[in-house]
């Protein structure tokens, strides 16, 4: 297996080093920027340096793209925050609408999907109801995949809006209930920092915090290098002295310590994020992980079909205890063949 | 933006890259309000001063048309 | 995996597969184009799964931009798979243009851009003209420039269905034409290579002077469709207009400020081709 991923972290890292690309070379990195979801923000490093005229007009198309996602993005929190007006709670954004919403450089060139918020699980009837009204509507018909949600998940089952046809996660949690680390919502919804809207997000710990768990916790490492890159930007804009201790400890009061510190390292030594020296300290799975989020050939294609199969199961592994396993994927597979 | 074409007005909202396509009155409710807070008795009075009609009767229709402006997101709603 | 670039207009594509036919098949058809170093898109015709890769071959279409529900083709009509690959990811990923799905045909630097639903005859009508005095730009896109709304040429092969075949088997006498797929979801279907002159002015764009809406059936008639209506059905015609935000919105509207527009009923390619005359005369 190939790890031209490397291209696109090199790319990131050290944007003028580009220069030395030949047209194969760039072929490669583009192509998998765009799998990676990374080609606006490789659009953004590489803006003002000279490129081939090709690479050119692909960068600016990217541009046009993130500023098109941001655009949609914002407007559809706006909608959102319409639709709860009624709601005394916090609405806390998630992700990359949080990142563009609070103005943060994680948020530049950001591709954004889905618009992702957290509230506090008890008022969950309150907040389906009033999306509801408001036009948006259940994705899925099925029954099964809808107890599984509400049992077992950390969000409600995905909800589309008429009109826009545009998807809103609602979570309650970070991690599914069933996973083994079990993270305090309601100490991250109190801490949450209010946005001039009305609008809420993360405190700059719990934003890295839920990142990490996002990345590992969940188990499949699929747009880790896009993770890794959100925290290298969150790190860089916003840690000071007093962000590491205070870290560390809510990181510890999450159960989410290990993860938090890997995904820390990670950023290190991938894009050489500035992190203190008691917490570089390299652990043996480090260097596995890194070939996991950098293998792909000159296609964009990740690793070999059996090695992702053992992937989807660790994730779900991870997310659920074995018994429960074994049933989910026996249903899945029975419904499906 | 807003461009008028022949019987009907493209409004382009810049905030959510959103274009809508309307009929009167709504391009000359947008623009009698500009960018102020009025309540509809309000635009209802600033309407009649530039077109002829008159401003009690007309303030329900458009209290209307300000509901359906303010759904369509194209003016908010506040409290005072 | 096999590769195949070309560059069609402004667009330049990869293409990958693990059969060596398609690209063979394709390689052929596109033999007079350039060949670019930096492609803007890449796609990948793959196998649905091990087996599916020798056994009733089976091609699935992946790449920079991908449909995930979309059904596979059978290995035959591996061309036709990556010609819709190509469409998908100008439709889905294309920004430096509004990309009209139309037709277009051009005389004496200005275009004539038709428009209008499958089956209105937006692509025969542009193959037939094209080789009839009239220079090919397109047949499944315009794309039309942000700045100087000239219409830009875009001239992939052009796809022919069902009685469209046998129509232009005998105008283009001299085209070189594709194998034929039959029994497509879409009927049968083969490709002819545009003109020569199209392919040899692919960079040269046209001011857009005349917007028709075909529609394929009908006595013929001829209609004014007033500048609303055009915009309406132009954004409806357009994937990434939303995508383009402001200055989607005032190519287009400069646009329907500027170009006429007639909806035509016609019942044969002369009787098309009397009107197209008879309006660009009047209008162009």
């Amino acid at each position: 297996m190939t790890h031209n991923g490397m291209l696109l972290v090199d790319a990131l890292r050290d944007p003028a080093g580009t220069a030395r690309l030949d047209p194969a070379g760039w072929t490669a990195l583009l192509t998998i920027a765009r799998v990676e979801q990374l080609l606006g923000t490789l659009a953004r490093k590489l803006s003002g340096l000279p490129v081939p005229d090709a690479v050119a007009d692909i960068l600016e198309e990217a541009r046009i793209n993130a500023e098109y996602q941001r655009r949609s993005a914002l407007w559809e929190a706006d909608c959102a925050r319409r639709a709860l007006a009624d709601y005394a709670g916090k609405v806390v954004l998630m992700k990359g609408t949080a990142y563009v919403a609070a103005g943060l450089k994680a948020g530049e060139g950001r591709h954004i999907g889905d618009l992702d918020i957290m509230v506090a699980q008890a008022n969950l009837p309150q907040i389906e109801a009033a999306l509801l009204n408001a036009g948006w509507e259940w994705v899925k018909e099925d029954a099964y995949d809808d107890a599984y949600y509400r049992d077992h998940m950390h969000e409600l089952p995905p909800l589309i809006h008429k009109e826009r046809d545009r998807m809103i996660d609602v979570h309650h949690t970070i991690l599914p209930l069933t996973a083994r680390p079990r993270p305090d919502a309601e100490a991250m919804l109190a801490d949450a920092d209010a946005l001039a809207n009305g609008l809420y997000v993360l405190s700059p710990t719990d934003m890295l915090i839920h990142s990490a768990a996002h990345l590992f916790a969940d188990g499949e490492l699929d747009g880790g290098l896009r993770n890794l890159w959100d925290i290298h930007c969150l790190i860089d804009e916003r840690a000071d002295d007093a962000f590491w201790p205070a870290l560390a400890s809510r990181a510890a009061h999450h159960q989410l310590l290990a993860p938090a510190e890997r995904a820390v390292r990670l950023a290190h030594q991938l894009y050489g994020t500035d992190i203190p020296s008691g917490w570089r300290r390299g652990h043996w799975p480090d260097t596995y992980y890194i070939r996991r989020l950098t293998a792909r050939d000159h296609w964009g294609r990740g690793t070999h079909k059996l090695t992702r199969l053992l992937f989807y199961i660790r994730s779900h592994w991870l997310r659920m205890p074995p018994l429960m396993l074994a049933r989910h994927l026996w249903t899945k597979w029975r419904k499906s063949a | 933006m807003v461009t008028p074409l022949d019987s009907l007005t493209l409004v382009y909202q810049r905030r959510s890259g959103i274009t809508h396509i309307v009929a009167e009155p709504a391009p000359e409710i947008l623009a009698a309000m500009g960018a102020d807070a009025l309540t509809a008795d309000e635009v209802a009075q600033r309407l009649a001063a530039q077109f002829d009609f008159d401003s009690a009767q007309a303030a329900d229709i458009i209290a209307a048309r300000l509901n359906e402006l303010a759904d369509l997101g194209l003016v908010e709603r506040c409290y005072a | 995996m096999h590769e195949f670039r070309v560059q069609v207009g402004p667009a330049a594509f990869r293409i990958g597969s693990q059969w060596k036919r398609p690209l063979d098949q394709l390689a052929e058809l596109y033999r007079d184009y350039p060949v670019p170093q930096i492609p803007d898109y890449s796609v990948r015709l793959e196998s649905v799964s091990l087996l599916r890769r020798f056994i009733r071959p089976s091609v699935a279409i992946n790449g920079d931009y991908m449909l995930p529900d979309a059904a596979p083709l059978p290995l035959e009509q591996g061309l036709l798979a990556a010609e819709m690959a190509m469409n998908l990811q100008m439709a889905l990923g294309w920004r430096r243009h509004v990309l009209l799905h139309a037709s277009a045909v051009e005389k004496d630097g200005k275009a004539l851009i038709m428009t209008g639903q499958s089956g209105s005859g937006k692509s025969t009508l542009a193959a037939l003209l094209g080789h009839r005095g009239w220079r090919f730009m397109g047949d499944e896109f315009v794309l039309v420039d942000l700045e100087s709304g000239d219409a830009v040429p875009f001239p992939r092969l052009i796809s022919l269905k069902n009685e469209a075949i046998g129509a232009m088997l005998a105008t283009a006498l001299d085209g070189r034409f594709g194998p034929l797929m039959p029994s497509t979801p879409k009927g049968d279907i083969r490709h002819l290579v545009p003109p020569s002159d199209a392919i040899a002015h692919m960079a040269r764009p046209a001011r857009p002077a005349l917007l028709l809406f075909p529609s394929f059936g009908f006595d013929a008639a001829v209609r004014e469709v007033g500048p609303s209506e055009v915009f309406m059905r132009l954004t409806q015609a357009s994937t990434n207009y939303v995508a383009l935000g402001e200055k989607g919105f005032s190519t287009l509207t400069r646009f329907v400020q500027t170009v006429p527009a007639r909806a035509i009923d016609y019942r044969d390619g002369i009787e098309a081709e009397a009107l197209v005359n008879q309006l660009w005369a009047e209008c162009a």
